[in-house]
C-alpha cells in the first residue's frame, strides 16, 4: 500500500515534467524547420510546398496543432509520422529492440566491471591498481563516445577484422550475429558509463572503509572479503545505485550517438532522423518516450533505496 | 572446478562472438544509398533518392540514351502528325504491373496527368493539351490545341520529376496526396514488408519484366537484371560507408563525393567509378531584399565569381570538374555563350567593385545561408562570404542544418527578420538543361521559386520556347533566355563536377547512366 502510494505520487509528479518537456520540444522543432519544405525536396515550387503544408495540417495555428496533439496523446495516440505515415508508437515499437539490447548490455557490462573496479581501487587505495583504475576513468570520461566508437571500429573491425563495422541483426534471426554486432556499440557506450560508476564506487567505498564499524570488524578478525561484501558494499550502495540511475540519462544520450555511429536501427537513430527531417510527431513521441523511461528509472531507483537501506522511508 | 567451467564457457562465447560472420545471400547486392529513402511517391517530392527509387520500380514511356536523346522505352512505336498537334503511342506487348495486371493506355494517360500536376514541363505541356485519348488497350494519343515542342522531351525527362507509369487505380490519386501502394512495371519489385523508412529498402527482381532487345544505353535500352535482390541501406556518414565497403558489408557506395575519392583509393578490393551524371551547384540571390534587389549588385557578384575557385574549394581534383557557364550544359544541344561575362577562369574583381560603386551600395548587410550538414555544398557559403568581402560588401554568414536552411530559404522577410541574401542549390545537371525545367529561370516573383526572380520577359521567352518545335529556333530562344538570365542575374552556376561511386571488385560497375540504376549489374 505504502509502495503503491509512492508510485502514484511519483507518477502524478512526473506528468507536469513530461508536459513541460514536450511543450518545449513542440515549440523548438517548429521554430527551426518546416517538414513540408524538406519533404517536397530542394527543387519544389512554392505551390507544391504550400499544398503539402495544408495536407499535413501545418497551416493551422500553432495553438490548434498543439491542442490537437495533446488531445491525441491523452487518448494514447502519439500520432503518425509526417514522413512515412506510420504510427509513431509502431515506429518506436519497431526500433525498441536494438535500443533495449544495447542499453541493457551496456548497463550489465558496466555494473559487472565498474563496481568491482571501483571497489578494488578503494581497497587497494594509493596502489598501482588504484592509479590504473583512475587513469582509465579519466580517459573514459573525457573521450566523446563517437571518438571511442570510431577508434574501436578502426581497431577491431578494420585492422583485426574480428567484428563488423556497422549494422544490426535481430536476436530472433541469428543470436550469434546479433551479439557480434552489439559488441563494439556496447563497449563504446559502456566505457563512459564505467568511468563514472568506477569513480563513484571508489569514492563511496573509500568513505565507508574509514568508518568505525569497519575498523571494529577488522579488529575482531572478520575476513576482508566478508567485511567488503557484508559491511562496506551494503553501506556504500546507495550513492552507487543513485549514480547508476543518473547515468541512465547519459546512457540515453549515448545511445543516440552510438546508434548513429554503428548504424543501429534503434530509437536513438530514429530521434536523429526525425529531428533532421523535422518529423514533428516522431520527435515529440520519442522525447515523451525518453522522458517516461527516465521517470520510471528514477522511480525504480527510489524503490531500490528502500530495499538496500531499511532506514530510508518515504 | 565449477567456476573454471563458467570461465571457459564465457571465453568460448566471447570467441564465438568474434568469429567471421556469414556472408549475405548470394545474388543479393547491398548498396549504401546516397540518402535515406523515406518518401515513396515519385510525384510527391523532387528528392533524388525518391527519383532513384522510381527507376527501380517504375518504367517510363521514353528514356534518355547515353547521348541524352529520347528513345522509346515502354513504347513500341510512336508518330506525330505533320502539324505536330497529334502524337500517337503504341505500347510494347506483354507489359505487366507487379500486381499482375497488364499495362494499358488508360494507366499511361492517368500517370501522365498525375505527373503533369507537379512537373514544370508537364504543367506547361498540359497547358497545350486538348485531350488524351485511349484508342485501345495499347494505343493512345495526346492531342494538342497549340504547338508544344517538348512532348517527347517531357515524357523522357530523366530527373526530377520523371514521368513514371503506374496503374490507373493509383495514378488517379491527386498529386497532393501520397499513393497508397508501390506498384510499377519496372525491372524491380518493391518489397513492402521489408521497407524500413530511412533505414532499409529491399527490391526483388521482377520476373515478369520483358526487357527491350536493344543493349542498355543511358536510361534507355534493355533493362536486364542480373541479381535477385537489391538492398539499399542508409549509413550515417561517408567514413562508415567506406569502412563497410572495405570490409564487404556493402557492395556499392552509391555516391562518393570527389573530395573523398582519394581516401578510398587505398582499399584493395574497392574500385572507384566515375559516373555519367554530373552535379552543378548554383548561387541563388534574393531579389526581394537589399542588397540584391539591385541588378548592379547582383552583377557585381556575378563578375566576382570564379568557377574554378569554387570547384577547387568544393571538389579539389581538377580532373573531376569543369568550368561551364552555358546555363543549359556545355555539351548539350542548347549550349551557348550568350551573356557570359567571365573571361576565362579568373574573377573580375575590379569590374565587380566598379559595378558595386555604380549601384550606390551603402553597406547593407548581406546574409549568406550555410547548411553545415550537407557535404556537397560545404565550401560554397564560406567562399561566397569571402568573395563578397573582397569586393567591399558587409557580409554575415549564418550556419544551420539542412532542414533549417530549406525553411530559411523560403522566407521572404528582410535579413533583420530572418530573411537572407545569398543561398545555394546543388543540382543534377540534367535538371538545369532545359529552359522549361530549369527552376532557377522562374520569372513569377513572389509566387515563384526561392529567390523570387521576377521577369515577364523571361516568362514570355519560355512560353515561346515551349511552343517552338524547330530545334534551330529552340537554340536561338535558349540563347536569348541565357542572355537575359545573365543580364538580370537569375542565378550563378558555380561549375560542373562528376559524381563518383565505389564498389567491390566482385560486382560489376554501374551502367553509365545519368541516374544511378541497378539493372545491368551482376555479382560474382
Amino acid at each position: 500500500m505504502h509502495i503503491l502510494r509512492l508510485l502514484l505520487a511519483r507518477l502524478a509528479g512526473a506528468l507536469p515534467v513530461a508536459l513541460v518537456v514536450v511543450t518545449v520540444v513542440f515549440l523548438i522543432v517548429r521554430v527551426t524547420g518546416d517538414p513540408a519544405t524538406i519533404l517536397a525536396g530542394d527543387m519544389a515550387s512554392p505551390e507544391v510546398v504550400a499544398s503539402l503544408r495544408a495536407q499535413l495540417g501545418l497551416d493551422q495555428p500553432l495553438a490548434v496543432q498543439y491542442l490537437k496533439w495533446l488531445g491525441d496523446v491523452a487518448q494514447g495516440d502519439l500520432g503518425r509520422s509526417i514522413v512515412s505515415g506510420q504510427p509513431v508508437a509502431a515506429l518506436i515499437g519497431e526500433r525498441i529492440e536494438s535500443t533495449l539490447l544495447l542499453s541493457l548490455s551496456a548497463l550489465v557490462f558496466t555494473v559487472l566491471l565498474a563496481v568491482p573496479m571501483g571497489v578494488m581501487a578503494a581497497w587497494r587505495h594509493n596502489t598501482l591498481v588504484d592509479r590504473a583504475v583512475m587513469v582509465f576513468s579519466v580517459i573514459g570520461f573525457s573521450l566523446p563516445s563517437f571518438v571511442v566508437g570510431y577508434l574501436l571500429i578502426l581497431g577491431f573491425a578494420m585492422w583485426l577484422g574480428w567484428l563488423p563495422v556497422q549494422g544490426y541483426v535481430s536476436i530472433h534471426d541469428d543470436a550469434w550475429r546479433s551479439i557480434r554486432h552489439l559488441v563494439l556499440p556496447t563497449l563504446t557506450l559502456a566505457i563512459f558509463y564505467m568511468s563514472l560508476i568506477a569513480r563513484v564506487t571508489r569514492a563511496s567505498v573509500l568513505e565507508v572503509l574509514n568508518e568505525d564499524f569497519v575498523r571494529t570488524a577488522r579488529a575482531k578478525g572478520v575476513p576482508p572479503m566478508r567485511i567488503l561484501s557484508h559491511h562496506v558494499l551494503r553501506n556504500a550502495a546507495v550513492p552507487i545505485v543513485t549514480v547508476i540511475g543518473i547515468g541512465l540519462a547519459f546512457l540515453i544520450s549515448g545511445v543516440v550517438i552510438t546508434e548513429s555511429v554503428f548504424n543501429l536501427p534503434g530509437v536513438g537513430r530514429l530521434t536523429i532522423d526525425a529531428v533532421l527531417s523535422r518529423d514533428y510527431p516522431v520527435v515529440q513521441g520519442v522525447i515523451l518516450f525518453f522522458a517516461f523511461v527516465y521517470i520510471m528509472v528514477n522511480l525504480l531507483i527510489d524503490l531500490l533505496y528502500v530495499l538496500i537501506d531499511p532506514r530510508i522511508r518515504y | 572446478m565449477r567456476r573454471k567451467g563458467i570461465v571457459v564457457a564465457g571465453m568460448l562465447a566471447a570467441a564465438a562472438a568474434i568469429l567471421p560472420f556469414s556472408a549475405p545471400l548470394a545474388k543479393e547486392i547491398r548498396v549504401a544509398a546516397e540518402a535515406p529513402l523515406k518518401l515513396l511517391d515519385p510525384v510527391g517530392t523532387t528528392a533524388y533518392i525518391t527519383r532513384n527509387h522510381g527507376y527501380m520500380v517504375y518504367d517510363t514511356l521514353f528514356a534518355l540514351d547515353e547521348h541524352m536523346k529520347p528513345q522509346p522505352q515502354m513504347v513500341q512505336d510512336w508518330s506525330v502528325s505533320e502539324d505536330k498537334l497529334n502524337y500517337t503511342f503504341t505500347l510494347r506487348e506483354g507489359l505487366k504491373f507487379h500486381d499482375g495486371s497488364p499495362v494499358t493506355s488508360a494507366d499511361c494517360i492517368a500517370s501522365i496527368k498525375r505527373w503533369a500536376q507537379r512537373d514544370l514541363t508537364g504543367l506547361r505541356m498540359m497547358g497545350a493539351v486538348k485531350e488524351m485519348v485511349a484508342k485501345d488497350d495499347r494505343t493512345f494519343s495526346i492531342v494538342l490545341q497549340k504547338p508544344f515542342g517538348s512532348v517527347i522531351e517531357g515524357l523522357s525527362k530523366a530527373s526530377s520529376l520523371p514521368a513514371f507509369i503506374m496503374p490507373r487505380r493509383l495514378a488517379d490519386t491527386p498529386a497532393s496526396q501520397p499513393i497508397a501502394e508501390v506498384v510499377g512495371s519496372g525491372p524491380f519489385r518493391f518489397v513492402a514488408d521489408e521497407f524500413r523508412p530511412g533505414l532499409q529498402v529491399v527490391y526483388e527482381r521482377n520476373k515478369d519484366y520483358v526487357p527491350r532487345s536493344e543493349p542498355p544505353s543511358g536510361l534507355a535500352g534493355g533493362k536486364v537484371v542480373g541479381v535477385d535482390r537489391v538492398v539499399w541501406v542508409s549509413l550515417p556518414d561517408i567514413q562508415t560507408e567506406a569502412n563497410a565497403l572495405a570490409k564487404g558489408e556493402v557492395d556499392y557506395v552509391q555516391t562518393v563525393y570527389p573530395d573523398v575519392v582519394e581516401t578510398l583509393k587505398g582499399s584493395g578490393d574497392v574500385v572507384i567509378q566515375k559516373l555519367a551524371s554530373t552535379t552543378t551547384p548554383t548561387l541563388r540571390l534574393n531579389w526581394l531584399q537589399p542588397p540584391f534587389n539591385d541588378r548592379k549588385v547582383r552583377q557585381a557578384l556575378l563578375h566576382a565569381v570564379s568557377q574554378r575557385d569554387y570547384m577547387d574549394a568544393q571538389v579539389g581534383d581538377p580532373s573531376a570538374y569543369r568550368v561551364c557557364w552555358a546555363l543549359f550544359g556545355c555539351d548539350g544541344p542548347l549550349a551557348s555563350d550568350a551573356g557570359v561575362v567571365s573571361k576565362g577562369d579568373e574573377a573580375d574583381i575590379e569590374g565587380a567593385k566598379k559595378l558595386l560603386k555604380e549601384s550606390g551600395y551603402s553597406g547593407q548587410k548581406a546574409v549568406v545561408l550555410h547548411a553545415t550538414d550537407y557535404p556537397p555544398t560545404s565550401a560554397i557559403a564560406p567562399l561566397t562570404a569571402q568573395v563578397l568581402r573582397s569586393i567591399g560588401m558587409n557580409v554575415e554568414i549564418q550556419s544551420m542544418d539542412w532542414a533549417t536552411f530549406l525553411t530559411r530559404r523560403g522566407k521572404q522577410d528582410p535579413v533583420e527578420q530572418g530573411g537572407w541574401s545569398v543561398a545555394y542549390g546543388s543540382w543534377n545537371t540534367l535538371d538545369l538543361s532545359s529552359p522549361l525545367a530549369n527552376l532557377n529561370l522562374d520569372g513569377r516573383g513572389k509566387a515563384g521559386y526561392a529567390g523570387w526572380t521576377e521577369s515577364a520577359e523571361m516568362d514570355a521567352l519560355r512560353d515561346q520556347f515551349a511552343e517552338t518545335t524547330d530545334p534551330v529556333a529552340q537554340k536561338e530562344l535558349a540563347a536569348k533566355i541565357q542572355q537575359l538570365a545573365y543580364e538580370e542575374v537569375f542565378y550563378i552556376p558555380l561549375g560542373t563536377y562528376s559524381n563518383y561511386s565505389a564498389h567491390r571488385k566482385n560486382v560489376s560497375p554501374l551502367l553509365p547512366a545519368p541516374v544511378t540504376v541497378f539493372w545491368g549489374v551482376s555479382k560474382q
